[in-house]
Parts: structure tokens; C-alpha cells; sequence
């Protein structure tokens, strides 16, 4: 049998998804000496990036330049790029399997976690990823309608994603117009008669998971004050003993910005931001028309774990906060793909170090990895899927050194490309891209924006004269 | 970041000693699967203790004989375990500050896991080379 991996058989990889993780991979898959690669990734949109383009806040926009070092990897020659081609729809796990070697799923988290709490269902309640979505042109939820008539929204959760949805809803118009915000949200934003917004926190200052960077931008903002409840802002005796205990450095430095908050005079702002620690929703309360009007809390106290946690458990203290709108961001979840093996209690892909588990047999499935928010869970910045793609990638070629990759039946190239073209015509190779990305670039210039994104996939078509 | 990240990457299998069991078994299974400690169960399941390299190791510098002994005598009893929705910070913390190195993980009074003190570095180090690779996109961005 001849050696895969070399000029007569190069090893032939398909990698699901495309971003961070996707690119990383892909990276470390070509940059490995003496090894004749060919990937192949799909992307069911025909822009790529994943959430490099539609979960980074559109006015951080120096993260997104790492987008440039994707690009990069993109213009080698053993890459292709399958834009709007849907694995389980246009491509089927059966497909790859008789084009590839190896496959790498690296699809992220989709959906997002619930409250589970009554009322969670009323109008006016909405995950934070879709807001996210729809105000970065998401295609998916392009269409999502959000009452920003509200005068005051709640987000549950104090995480960075947390911390960009209540940002976006205190910026002023001035501050998103030179954005990449997507122009349905900028226009909404900027009729929004939200006053009052509150990020609520379960568990105190020292536990709050959003990074001092984002929590500091938000002492900043242009026509918003902020405030944390003084009580609030003070540490109990067990966050004081454990922070001592770590000597963590960024921990404490994030109460010091937070306590630096609950001592802010209020200077007179359009808006006001609070952060709230030590509490929960426990219901949403609507009215005759289903909408929402409020939020009952319960006050949480902290109590410590047998592993060391400081974790939270509700008082007999409630207290009703009145509200329009409400943001949950409580975490994502990934979502299953035909016929792949998943946790459903973690919402990944069950894997030893990326190699794909099966649940029955508990052993690898051969050819078949992950890598980035579906093999690790939502956690960590961009840059946390390159050491964990590296990962991935090094189990793949232990693989290959091995022997245990696929045998598929037709690994040229050319035929994949065929197959493709067959149940997806309008597929976007990433030349496609690079020309819908100077469109938007050239849209954007005109009203001094670093781009103007389409938001539907028909657009898209239409810009490159489809 | 929680426990929950690394046992997704780990997979679910434990592997496991009885109390009666002999050492030579236990010694046995360490070496046949590269780890460095066994949570001891019942006949329910339950964890009752965990048997680590170093109990073993401590207990053969005072007995040429170790390897006859039995799990149970050997074993720590007082069993610390942790959540998948712990705090891997805090876990660090605990196991530096109590000095052990391996942590079983039970849910819903099931166990479900065991992770060391390497894969909560390993996870660490991964955190902060990626918060690392991403300052330094972003540096390179602004000197561009």
C-alpha cells in the first residue's frame, strides 16, 4: 500500500466549518514538512470567519485582523474553500468519506443555553446570540425583531458576551456609525429608546467570568454612567480568603475596576449601565399581551464547594426589577451533526484530545476529529483554538503515521470539486469571497465604515452577479 | 472556565479499583493505561477512596511486601471530589494548596470522571497562550 501523505497520494482533509479552529488546523496541516496535504472546508454561509465575522462586537474591530493571518492560510495553493455548501445537506458525512482521509469537525457552539425559568418564553425575552447575530449580519438572524422602544433591558450573565450586548446598547449612534455593524441593526440602535440597562450577575465581582479589558471600556462609554451597588461591589469573607489564597493578579485588579465603579457619581448621561451581582432571575412576569414587564430576583449568597468553588445558592430575599426586554447569556451550546457522535448533557462532540468518540464502543472513530467550541465547550478568546487545534491536528498525524485514516475511494481533488459543483453550483470558492469582501469594504468607504456586510445569502449571490 | 471543558476532551472512561482488590492489581492497571492514580469504588459503584502512585510508593518504603496488600489499605479514604461545574481556577487552587494530584469528579452522586493536576495546567497554559497569540495579532495589527 502506498504511503499517504506524499507527492503520489497527498493526504486529503475535510474540515467542517470555518473559523477560528478551522483555521488553525488548517494551518498547522500545512505548515508540517515533508507532508503532501489537500484540505477542503466547508462553510454553510459564503462568507467564512465564523464567529471572527458575526460574534466579535462590531466596534472591536482590531480583533478581527486576525482574519488577515486566515486569509493567508487560505491563498495556499492545497486549500479550497466551500463556501455556502451545508455538510448534512449539500455534503453528506458519506461524501467526505469517500474523498478524505481525515475529517475535522470545527462548527462552534450554535445555540445558547436557557434560563429555564418561567416566563422565559414571553415576547421581548430573547437569547443574547441572537442579538449578536443579528446586529453582526448574521444571515440566520437577520430577520429578528427586537423592541428597542424598551426603556430598560436586563442581560442574565456576566461574561464577555454579556458585557458586548450591554455595551452595543449604550453606544451612541456616533459611536456605532464607524463600525461593521450591520446597517438594519445601526439603523434600529439608532432610534432605541433603551435608558436604563442591567447586567446581572448569580455569583459576586470576583467570580464574574467577562475580562478586565471589556469592563474597563465599559467605565468609557460616551453617554452612559455606570454604576455597581456598593454592597455589591465589597467582597464576602469567602471571596477575600480565596483571592488572597490565588494571589491572582487579573482577579483582584477586576474588583478594584468594579469597586472604582460603585464610588462613581453618576455624571449625568442619556444612559445608565448597572452591574448586579448576587442575583438570579427566578421568573419573568408579563402582561395581558404576553410581553414582558419584569423580572423577579432572588438575592444569592455564595458558599464554597468541597473542589474549592465559590458557588452561588438563593436567599429567601426577592426583589422585582421592571424591564422590557431581556438579553439571556448564560453560555452556548453546540448543536448536533448528522450522524456524528454527541454529548448532549455538554453540547460537544465526545473526544479524547479531538480524536471523535463513539458513544457505544467508547473508542475512536478513525478519520474523524474536532476541534475548537465543539470538542472544548464555549470557552477562552480566538487565540485559545490554535493551541487546541495544534492538538487535534497532532492526534490526526500520529494517525496518519499509523495507518488508522479512511480509504476513500475517490481522493483526487478534482473529484470533490465535481461533487460539489453538482449539488451546489453556486458554491464560493474563497476568490468568491475575497470579491463579495471588496464589495462590502467599498460599500462601507462611502459612509466612512470599515465595511457595509451583506446580511442575506441572496445578496450575496446578487453582488457577484448570481 | 469549568471542569466540565476537560472532561469533554477526555472522554468519560475511569478506570477503577476495588477495595479488595491486592496492590500487584492495582499496580497493574496504572501501568497498563499510563495514569497515575485509581479511584477505588464499592460494589454500587459509589467511590470510597482513591489509590494514587505516591500511596503506593510511600507504603513500599515501609514494606518490602506491598505489592500483597490490599487497595483498601493502602488507599486514601478521605476523598475530595469535584463537579463538572467547578471552577477550574479554584480546583487548581485546592489542589495545590492540599497537595494532591488527581481529582475524581462525580455528578449527580455519579462518577463520571477523573482529571490530575496536568490537565488543568495543560487547559491553563492553552488559556494563556491563546490570550497571548491573540494580544500579539492585535499588536501587529496596530503597527501595520
Amino acid at each position: 500500500m502506498e504511503l499517504v501523505g506524499t507527492d503520489a497520494i497527498p493526504l486529503r482533509v475535510a474540515i467542517i466549518g470555518s473559523g477560528p479552529a478551522a483555521f488553525y488546523a488548517a494551518d498547522h496541516l500545512l505548515k508540517q514538512d515533508g507532508l503532501k496535504v489537500e484540505i477542503d472546508m466547508f462553510e454553510r454561509f459564503p462568507t467564512p470567519y465564523g464567529l471572527v465575522r458575526t460574534g466579535v462586537a462590531p466596534d472591536h474591530h482590531k480583533i478581527k485582523s486576525v482574519t488577515k493571518k486566515f486569509a493567508a492560510v487560505a491563498s495556499d495553493p492545497h486549500f479550497r474553500f466551500y463556501g455556502f455548501v451545508e455538510f448534512g445537506k449539500d455534503i453528506a458525512l458519506s461524501d467526505l468519506r469517500e474523498h478524505h482521509h481525515q475529517i475535522l469537525y470545527a462548527t462552534g457552539a450554535q445555540t445558547d443555553k436557557r434560563l429555564g425559568i418561567p416566563g422565559e418564553e414571553l415576547k421581548g425575552s430573547h437569547a443574547a446570540n441572537e442579538f449578536v447575530g443579528w446586529y453582526n449580519g448574521h444571515p440566520d438572524y437577520r430577520d429578528c425583531q427586537f423592541d428597542l422602544s424598551q426603556e430598560r433591558a436586563a442581560i442574565v450573565g456576566v461574561g464577555n458576551v454579556a458585557v458586548d450586548v450591554a455595551r452595543i446598547l449604550c453606544l451612541t449612534p456616533d459611536e456605532l456609525a464607524v463600525t461593521d455593524i450591520a446597517s438594519h441593526a445601526l439603523e434600529a440602535l439608532s432610534q432605541s429608546r433603551v435608558k436604563e440597562v442591567y447586567l446581572l450577575g448569580r455569583r459576586g465581582p470576583a467570580q464574574a467570568t467577562f475580562t478586565n479589558p471589556e469592563i474597563k471600556e465599559l467605565g468609557n462609554l460616551a453617554d452612559a454612567d455606570i454604576s455597581v451597588l456598593p454592597g455589591e461591589a465589597q467582597l464576602g469573607d469567602l471571596s477575600r480568603a480565596a483571592l488572597e489564597a490565588s494571589d491572582d493578579r487579573a482577579t483582584r485588579r477586576k474588583v478594584e475596576i468594579l469597586q472604582g465603579y460603585a464610588s462613581r457619581k453618576p455624571a449625568g448621561r442619556t444612559r445608565q449601565l448597572f452591574i448586579r451581582f448576587l442575583v438570579s432571575p427566578v421568573e419573568l412576569l408579563g402582561n395581558a399581551a404576553g410581553q414582558v414587564v419584569a423580572m423577579r430576583l432572588v438575592k444569592n449568597a455564595l458558599y464554597q464547594t468541597e473542589a474549592g468553588t465559590l458557588s452561588h445558592k438563593a436567599t429567601d430575599r426577592f426583589e422585582e426589577l421592571s424591564i422590557g426586554l431581556v438579553f439571556r447569556s448564560v453560555g452556548y451550546r453546540g448543536t448536533p451533526l448528522p450522524r456524528v457522535p454527541f454529548n448532549e448533557r455538554w453540547g460537544v462532540i465526545p473526544n479524547e484530545k479531538g480524536r471523535v468518540i463513539d458513544l457505544e464502543t467508547q473508542q475512536p472513530v478513525v478519520g474523524e476529529y474536532c476541534s475548537g467550541w465543539i470538542k472544548r465547550g464555549p470557552t477562552g478568546v480566538i487565540g485559545t483554538n490554535k493551541p487546541d487545534s495544534v492538538e487535534t491536528v497532532n492526534c490526526m498525524l500520529e494517525d496518519l503515521a499509523h495507518g488508522s485514516i479512511l480509504r476513500p475511494s475517490e481522493p483526487e481533488v478534482s473529484e470533490m470539486e465535481q461533487l460539489v459543483r453538482e449539488r451546489q453550483s453556486n458554491y464560493f470558492s474563497f476568490a468568491d469571497w475575497l470579491r463579495l469582501d471588496g464589495v462590502e469594504v467599498e460599500n462601507g468607504r462611502a459612509e466612512g465604515r470599515p465595511r457595509d456586510k451583506f446580511t442575506r445569502v441572496e445578496d450575496m449571490l446578487a453582488a457577484l452577479g448570481r | 472556565m469549568k471542569i466540565e471543558s476537560i472532561l469533554a476532551m477526555k472522554g468519560l472512561k475511569v478506570i477503577t479499583a476495588r477495595p479488595d482488590q491486592s496492590l500487584k492489581d492495582a499496580v497493574d492497571l496504572l501501568v497498563e493505561h499510563d495514569i497515575g492514580a485509581l479511584i477505588v469504588v464499592d460494589e454500587l459503584g459509589q467511590p470510597v477512596g482513591i489509590i494514587s502512585e505516591r500511596d503506593i510508593i510511600r507504603e513500599a518504603a515501609r514494606s518490602e511486601a506491598v505489592l500483597a496488600r490490599t487497595v483498601a489499605d493502602v488507599m486514601t479514604k478521605e476523598l475530595i471530589v469535584a463537579a463538572p461545574q467547578d471552577d477550574l481556577g479554584a480546583v487548581l487552587q485546592t489542589m495545590i494548596t492540599r497537595r494532591f494530584r488527581h481529582l475524581p469528579i462525580v455528578d449527580q452522586k455519579r462518577l463520571i470522571g477523573i482529571i490530575s493536576i496536568r490537565d488543568v495546567l495543560t487547559v491553563q497554559l492553552d488559556k494563556y497562550q491563546g490570550e497571548v497569540d491573540t494580544l500579539q495579532t492585535q499588536i501587529s495589527e496596530g503597527q501595520d
